[in-house]
C-alpha cells in the first residue's frame, strides 16, 4: 500500500504516556491502520525515519541525543508535531532547570546518599545533557502542539482524523479543557 | 534593630504605612531583615507571607543585604542614547563591582533600574534613592572616589545631583504661576457648584493619558453614598521619557497642592494623597516644607480659609515599581500592598482608597483645575482643538538640542515640536513613551490631540543614526520587568515577546519568527489583565507595521535555528564528563546530516 500516509512517533524526554494514551483510541486503531502505516515508532521498532507526512514527538529536549532524534524527524516528517506539555513546555523533566546542571551530576553520581564507586558516567557511547530541558519548539520549528498531559485519545484521534482528511485540523473546546 | 523598628511603627502604626516602614528601614540597613520582617508582622498585625511579597514585589526593597552605598543607573531608551552602556562599565571597572553585584566588602552595589525620570539631563542613575544626572566619566570619578572614602551622601557636592527644570517653552498654564490660596479664594468666591461648573466648561480631560472628563469624574465621585472620600495625586510618572511632574512639583508644587484641595472642596474629601515616585525622593522635604507652609497659612488642615474646609495631604513615597502609575495599583500600593491592578469595574470613584469613592488624576490636570478655578472654564476652553481643550505639557528628549519641558495648545503638529526643540535628520517619534506608538518620517503632520496622538507628554526623538530594534528592544525588556506577575498573559507573555525580540535581534530568527511574534503581541495585548499588558506589544506592534523589512532583514534564509547556544548548552556536561570528541557537540545550524 504505497499512497498510506506514513506516521512516526517518538519520546524524547517523556515517559511514553503520551504513546500509552495514544494507544486508548482503542479499536479505531483499526480504523487508522487502513489509512496509516508507521514509520519509526516504538509501536513499530523501526530505528530510524524515512520520508513521513506525520511526525509525533512526545517529550522536552534534555540532551544531545534528543536533538539528533529531533532533526532527524524534522528532516524526513512533512508535518511535525508536539504532543503534550513535556514536548510543548520541557513539563516534569524540565524541573531540573532551576537547579545547575553541575549540581545534579555531583547529586547523581558523586556525593548522594548510597553513591558508591562516584565518578561521573564518561564514554562516547553517552548523550551528554543540556544545561536545562528545552521545549522542541525551541530547537527545530514545530508545525502543530497537541496540549495535556498526556493529551487524550480523543484528541490523537480528532487531530489525525482531520489531518487524514484534509482538514486544518482544530481541537474543540471540550478536548482542551481540564478542569 | 529592634528598636529601631518598634520606633518607626510607632509613628505609623497601621498597615496602610507598610511601604513608607519598609522604605525606612531598607534605607537604614540596605536590605530587609528577617528579624524585622517578624517583628512588622506582629506589630502591624499582617502575616509574614504578606510582607515578603510586598518585598519582593518592589525593586527598591531588598531581602538580600545590597550595598552601603546602593548605587543605581537608569536603563531608559534616553540613557542609552546618551552612553549609558559605556559608562556602566566605566562604573564596573572604577568601583570593582559587577553590575547586580555587591562589592564583597559590602560598601557598594551597582544595579540596573527603569527609566529614573531625567531624561533630558541624562545619563541619569539614583545613590541610595538620590537622583544622580549628567553622569560622565570625571563625574563617575569623583563618585568612586567618594564612595570609596565612605564620605557620607551630605558631604557629597551638590552639583552631582544637580536637578533642572529646563522648561524651554511655557503656555496657558506654565507662563502663570498662582498666588498661594489664589484659587481656593477663587472658589470661596464663586461657589463650589460653580466651581465645577467653570471645570466641565473648560473640558479639562485627564493629563495621564487615558483623557477622561476631569468635571465628569469629580461629579461621580460627588455624588457617590459614602461620604468618607479621598483625592489621589498621582505622581508616579514611570512612562520612559516622562519627566514634566517632577518639573510641575519642582516649582508649581503650590498650585498642584491647591488643585487637590480644590477637588477636596468639590467633593467632600478631608484626606488626600501624593503618590509620589520613589525615584522623585530629593522633592520630598521640600513638597513636605510646602504642606507645612500651607497648614500655617490657612490653606489645609482645619478650618480652611475660615471656611470650615477640613483637608490634609499626605505625602506616600513608591519604591520603584511601574505599574504603581495605574491607578488602582497605585491605590493598592498606598493601602500598603502589592501594586497589583485591581478589576475595574468598580472605578476608584465608587471604590478607591479602603474602599472609599476616590479621584485619582494627574499631577498636570490638578495643576490645570487650579488655574481654572482662578481663570475660568472659557479661558481654558479657547485653547486647544475640539475634543482636547487646552494646553499639554511635553517631556521632550533624545536626539533634539533643547530637551526640556515644552507647553503647547492641544492640536500642535510633530513638525512643530521638532523644529521648536531643534532636532536636525529625524527618523521618527516615540509618542506617549513605550506604551504609546512609534511615529515614522511620513507622519509629522500629525496632531498632539486625543483625536489623533493622544499622550501622557512623552516625547523622545530619534535622528537616522539611531536603530529602531535598539529601541524595541530596550522597550520589550523594561515591559518584561515591569510585568506585576498577576495575570498569565503578561507575566508570562511579556517575558516570551522578550525571548522572541532578542532571537531576531542577534540574528538568530528564521522564516516563522516574525509570523510568530507578531501572533504572541495579539496574545498579550488581546487577554491581558491591565493597561501594561494591553499595551506591552506596542514597540513591536507599531514598528512592524511601519518597518517590517527591517525585521525580515534580520532573518536568515533558513526554515530555522535556536535561539539559544545549543553547543554552548552542552558546556558544563562536557567539561565533567571530561570530554571533547565529536559526539560532545552540536551544530547549531543542522548540515543536513544523513544517517
Amino acid at each position: 500500500m504505497a499512497n498510506k500516509i506514513r506516521v512516526a512517533t517518538t519520546s524524547l524526554a517523556g515517559c511514553f504516556g503520551c504513546h500509552m494514551s495514544f494507544l486508548d483510541i482503542d479499536e479505531r486503531m483499526l480504523q487508522l491502520v487502513e489509512v496509516v502505516e508507521f514509520d519509526r515508532s516504538p509501536l513499530t521498532d523501526i530505528e530510524h525515519c524515512t520520508h513521513c507526512d506525520i511526525g509525533l514527538i512526545e517529550g522536552g529536549v534534555c540532551n544531545s541525543e534528543n536533538v539528533h532524534v529531533l532533526r532527524e524527524f524534522r528532516n524526513n516528517c512533512k508535518i511535525l508535531v508536539a504532543v503534550g506539555a513535556c514536548a510543548i513546555n520541557g513539563g516534569l523533566p524540565a524541573m531540573r532547570n532551576h537547579i545547575p546542571l553541575e549540581e545534579c551530576l555531583n547529586e547523581a553520581y558523586l556525593d548522594g546518599i548510597g553513591v558508591e564507586n562516584p565518578q561521573i558516567p564518561s564514554d562516547i557511547e553517552l548523550p551528554l545533557l543540556l544545561n536545562q530541558v528545552y521545549p522542541i519548539h525551541e530547537v527545530v520549528k514545530i508545525d502543530y502542539f497537541l496540549p495535556g498531559c498526556p493529551p487524550s485519545a480523543d484528541v490523537f484521534w480528532k487531530f489525525l482524523t482531520d489531518l487524514i482528511e484534509g482538514r486544518e485540523p482544530s481541537l474543540p473546546y471540550e478536548l482542551v479543557h481540564y478542569d | 534593630m529592634r528598636q529601631f523598628v518598634q520606633g518607626i511603627v510607632e509613628n505609623n502604626h497601621q498597615a496602610t504605612h507598610l511601604l513608607q516602614i519598609l522604605r525606612q528601614i531598607q534605607s537604614r540597613f540596605h536590605y530587609i531583615p528577617e528579624e524585622a520582617i517578624e517583628q512588622l508582622s506582629g506589630l502591624l498585625n499582617i502575616p509574614r507571607t504578606q510582607i515578603i511579597s510586598v518585598i519582593e514585589f518592589y525593586s527598591f526593597f531588598h531581602l538580600t543585604r545590597r550595598g552601603r552605598y546602593e548605587l543605581l543607573i537608569s536603563d531608559s531608551i534616553t540613557d542609552h542614547m546618551l552612553g549609558k552602556k559605556d559608562l556602566l562599565g566605566y562604573l564596573e571597572n572604577k568601583l570593582a563591582v559587577a553590575v547586580g553585584e555587591v562589592r564583597p566588602d559590602g560598601v557598594v552595589s551597582l544595579d540596573n533600574t527603569s527609566c529614573t525620570g531625567m531624561c533630558d539631563q541624562g545619563p541619569a542613575g539614583l545613590v541610595n534613592g538620590y537622583a544622580l544626572t549628567h553622569l560622565d566619566h570625571s563625574s563617575i570619578d569623583k563618585i568612586a572616589e567618594l564612595i570609596n572614602q565612605q564620605k557620607p551622601l551630605s558631604e557629597w557636592p551638590s552639583e552631582l545631583f544637580q536637578v533642572d527644570d529646563n522648561i524651554h517653552k511655557s503656555g496657558l498654564l506654565l507662563n502663570q504661576q498662582l498666588e498661594q490660596g489664589a484659587a481656593l479664594k477663587a472658589v470661596l468666591t464663586r461657589g463650589i457648584k460653580e466651581t465645577l461648573t467653570e471645570i466641565d466648561k473648560s473640558g479639562l480631560r485627564g493629563r495621564g493619558g487615558a483623557g477622561f472628563k476631569t468635571a465628569m469624574k469629580w461629579q461621580f465621585c460627588s455624588e457617590e453614598q459614602q461620604t468618607e472620600r479621598y483625592v489621589v495625586c498621582n505622581a508616579d510618572e514611570g512612562e520612559p521619557g516622562t519627566f514634566k511632574d517632577r518639573v510641575l512639583l519642582n516649582t508649581y508644587a503650590d498650585q498642584v497642592f491647591e488643585g487637590m484641595t480644590v477637588c477636596a472642596a468639590i467633593i467632600g474629601a478631608k484626606q488626600g494623597f501624593l503618590y509620589l515616585r520613589g525615584e522623585y525622593l530629593h522633592l520630598h522635604d521640600k513638597l513636605q516644607n510646602i504642606l507645612e507652609q500651607r497648614r500655617r497659612n490657612g490653606l489645609l488642615g482645619t478650618n480652611i480659609l475660615d471656611a470650615g474646609w477640613n483637608f490634609d495631604i499626605e505625602i506616600c513615597l513608591g519604591a520603584g515599581a511601574y505599574i504603581c502609575g495605574e491607578e488602582s495599583a497605585l491605590i493598592e500600593s498606598l493601602e500598603g500592598k502589592a501594586g497589583i491592578p485591581r478589576n475595574r469595574p468598580p472605578y476608584p470613584v465608587t471604590q478607591g482608597y479602603l474602599g472609599k469613592p476616590t479621584v485619582v488624576n494627574n499631577v498636570e490636570t490638578f495643576l490645570a483645575a487650579a488655574s481654572i478655578a482662578v481663570n475660568g472654564g472659557d479661558w481654558f476652553a479657547s485653547i486647544g482643538t475640539e475634543k482636547s481643550k487646552g494646553t499639554k505639557i511635553l517631556s521632550i528628549s533624545g536626539d533634539c538640542a533643547r530637551p526640556g519641558i515644552y507647553e503647547y495648545p492641544f492640536g500642535v503638529t510633530v513638525q512643530t515640536i521638532l523644529h521648536d526643540c531643534g532636532a536636525d535628520d529625524v527618523l521618527g517619534v516615540q509618542v506617549g513613551g513605550p506604551s504609546g506608538s512609534f511615529i515614522s518620517d511620513q507622519e509629522f503632520e500629525r496632531k498632539l490631540a486625543f483625536e489623533d496622538l493622544a499622550t501622557g507628554g512623552s516625547f523622545i526623538i530619534f535622528n537616522t543614526s539611531r536603530n529602531i530594534l535598539d529601541m524595541v528592544h530596550n522597550f520589550t525588556h523594561f515591559f518584561a520587568h515591569e510585568s506585576c506577575g498577576f495575570c498569565t498573559p503578561c507575566r508570562v507573555g511579556t517575558s516570551l515577546l522578550q525571548k522572541q525580540m532578542d532571537k531576531i535581534v542577534e540574528g538568530h530568527g528564521s522564516a516563522g519568527d516574525v509570523v510568530a511574534l507578531e501572533e504572541l503581541c495579539q496574545l498579550v495585548k488581546n487577554y491581558s489583565h491591565c493597561g501594561l499588558g494591553q499595551t506591552a506589544a506596542n514597540p513591536i506592534l507599531t514598528t512592524l507595521e511601519r518597518y517590517p523589512d527591517l525585521y525580515q532583514n534580520r532573518l536568515k534564509e533558513i526554515s530555522y535555528e535556536p535561539g539559544f547556544d545549543l553547543d554552548g548548552a552542552l558546556e558544563t556536561a562536557r567539561r565533567m564528563a571530561n570530554r571533547d570528541d565529536a559526539g560532545a557537540h552540536l551544530a547549531q545550524i543542522e548540515v543536513n546530516e544523513h544517517e
